[in-house]
């Protein structure tokens, strides 16, 4: 007989039903639309450390899976929506393990009129409100790095980098890249340390790192984008976001230059997305959470797949 | 032979890692939201035990090893190798001192063993989980004798020296747990 049971307990699942029913409630209680958009476009992300699923449901054309929904809300924003939120499914191919799923449950939401900073206060108020998390802390990622390693990340070259991975018995065989080696630093030295006993923002990101925050040209000039980690598992990503057309074109020209110069699949610009930038998007900051993470660690599980009804089949070993 | 990707490794695989055999023990999918994604695999060196964790970018291939586990029995000692034979094709083996560590403290003539082969060639021996052995060797239990921990040592025929209560003779069967060799019980047979 085939284990056809769910990898969740019904009481997980009633749990998980309640905690969605409560992060509805702390949205509406602020007057934050619900949105649901499309989870197959035509484009996805340019990114090339994120490879989308691609669906055929014409013969004609190669559509994406959503690997999260954050181009078609920022085409909303620009169209007048106001702050919304959405929980929705996204995709992202090969990402399986312990914290990771193809498929997974995201909430995206987008405040107008706010930076990192109101959102993460905004997010403060979410823990608390919606998981009687008491309290959070708030670091640079200069800090922590400082903190941790004794290296400025803005500063380091990436043989420093690489001499501190070598220094902390990290064995890696990788490309000298100085976001490669931020990224090992990070997860095999910080991450494990990080929000213990409470949530922990880490924000200013170095500029290399920018996705699709503002850059701040300060000195050393850093990205408005800050992430969240909670228990030592990275739970959440957000912008002060990029509002200038033009410059998230460039960037997404660069991703594009990466992907080729690696030989990774080119993917089509969103060209919907900068044309909503060119007509305005309004000042505004956004948080993609992974909710199942957050499940999982409010729920006390070992592993993503104990908080899903049907698990992808692979994140059993 | 063949390679695997960081993706396709599981626990129990048998890689080649600078020319060595190892054997998987742990492989973590780690992906930061906004970069590069690894695999954290954790791995014994079949030849020197040692255990290493390294970093692989995701998606790299790892070359895979011609390693097998066969079970086999002991044959005889000639006073500088172990025989042995494969019991599913007969065939046999000659093992030296060093591919034998310790497992030689345990083996008598028939004993079945797991024989760890690469390339063909004997790479290690692991006896049975539990063995039953005599004693060959051990001081008359003392009543009162408390000293040791309230054990005393024993020499087993196989050539291992065990620690068993002060009750058991000279000339009993015994049985042992090889991982940490330690007494187990008294045995028959």
């Amino acid at each position: 007989m085939m284990a056809w049971q769910p990898n969740a307990t019904i009481d997980t699942l009633r749990m998980r039903a309640d905690i969605m029913a409560r992060i509805r409630d702390f949205f509406k209680k602020r007057d934050v639309l619900e949105v649901e958009t499309p989870l197959i476009a035509a484009t996805t992300v340019t990114d090339p450390h994120i490879a989308s699923i691609p669906v055929i449901y014409s013969q004609k054309k190669i559509s994406y899976l959503q690997t999260s929904p954050e181009y078609a809300m920022k085409r909303l924003l620009a169209a007048g929506s106001g702050s919304i939120f959405q929980l929705c499914k996204a995709f992202r191919q090969d990402e399986v393990g312990r914290l990771h799923s193809p498929e997974f449950t995201m909430l995206e939401w987008y405040r107008i009129g706010f930076d990192h900073h109101a959102l993460m206060d905004e997010m403060q108020d979410f823990f608390k409100e919606v998981f009687a998390i008491p309290k959070t802390d708030r670091f640079t990622v200069a800090q922590v790095f400082e903190t941790y390693i004794g290296i400025n990340p803005h500063a380091a070259s990436v043989n420093e980098l690489k001499n501190a991975a070598k220094k902390n018995g990290i064995e890696v065989d990788i490309a000298d890249e100085k976001n490669t080696y931020l990224d090992i630093l990070f997860t095999h030295i910080i991450e494990p340390k990080l929000g213990n006993e409470y949530p922990v923002f880490i924000y200013d990101y170095p500029v290399s790192q920018a996705a699709l925050a503002k850059i701040r040209h300060e000195n050393p000039p850093v990205a408005s984008r800050f992430e969240v980690y909670y228990k030592g598992i990275e739970l959440a990503n957000g912008f002060h976001e990029l509002q200038n057309a033009e410059e998230q074109r460039v960037r997404f020209e660069k991703d594009l230059q990466y992907r080729d110069l690696h030989q990774m699949e080119a993917v089509p610009v969103d060209e919907l997305l900068l044309s909503a930038l060119h007509s305005g998007l309004p000042d505004c900051a956004g948080v993609a959470m992974g909710v199942d993470r957050l499940m999982m660690l409010v729920l006390g599980c070992e592993n993503i797949a104990n908080v899903m009804s049907f698990a992808h089949m692979e994140s059993y070993w | 032979m063949g390679v695997y990707t960081t993706n396709e490794i599981r626990g129990g695989m048998k890689i080649i890692v600078d020319n060595d055999p190892c054997v998987i023990l742990e492989n973590e999918f780690v992906k930061p939201g906004k970069g590069q994604a690894f695999n954290r695999i954790k791995y014994r060196n079949l030849k020197t035990g040692r255990v290493v964790e390294r970093t692989y970018k995701s998606g790299d291939a790892l070359q895979a090893a011609d390693v097998q586990d066969v079970e086999a029995q002991f044959l005889y000692f000639d006073g500088h190798h172990w025989h042995f034979m494969a019991k599913d094709t007969f065939e046999q083996y000659v093992v030296g001192e060093v591919e034998m560590g310790d497992t030689k403290l345990w083996l008598k003539e028939q004993s079945d063993c797991m024989l760890t082969l690469w390339n063909g060639l004997p790479l290690g021996i692991v006896p049975p989980n539990f063995v039953i052995l005599k004693i060959v060797e051990t001081d008359p239990g003392v009543r009162g004798d408390t000293s040791g921990g309230g054990g005393k040592p024993a020499k087993l025929e196989s050539g291992a020296v065990v620690r068993v209560p002060l009750f058991i003779q000279e000339g009993e069967l015994i049985k042992v747990d090889t991982r940490d060799g330690v007494y187990v019980s008294r045995a028959k047979e």
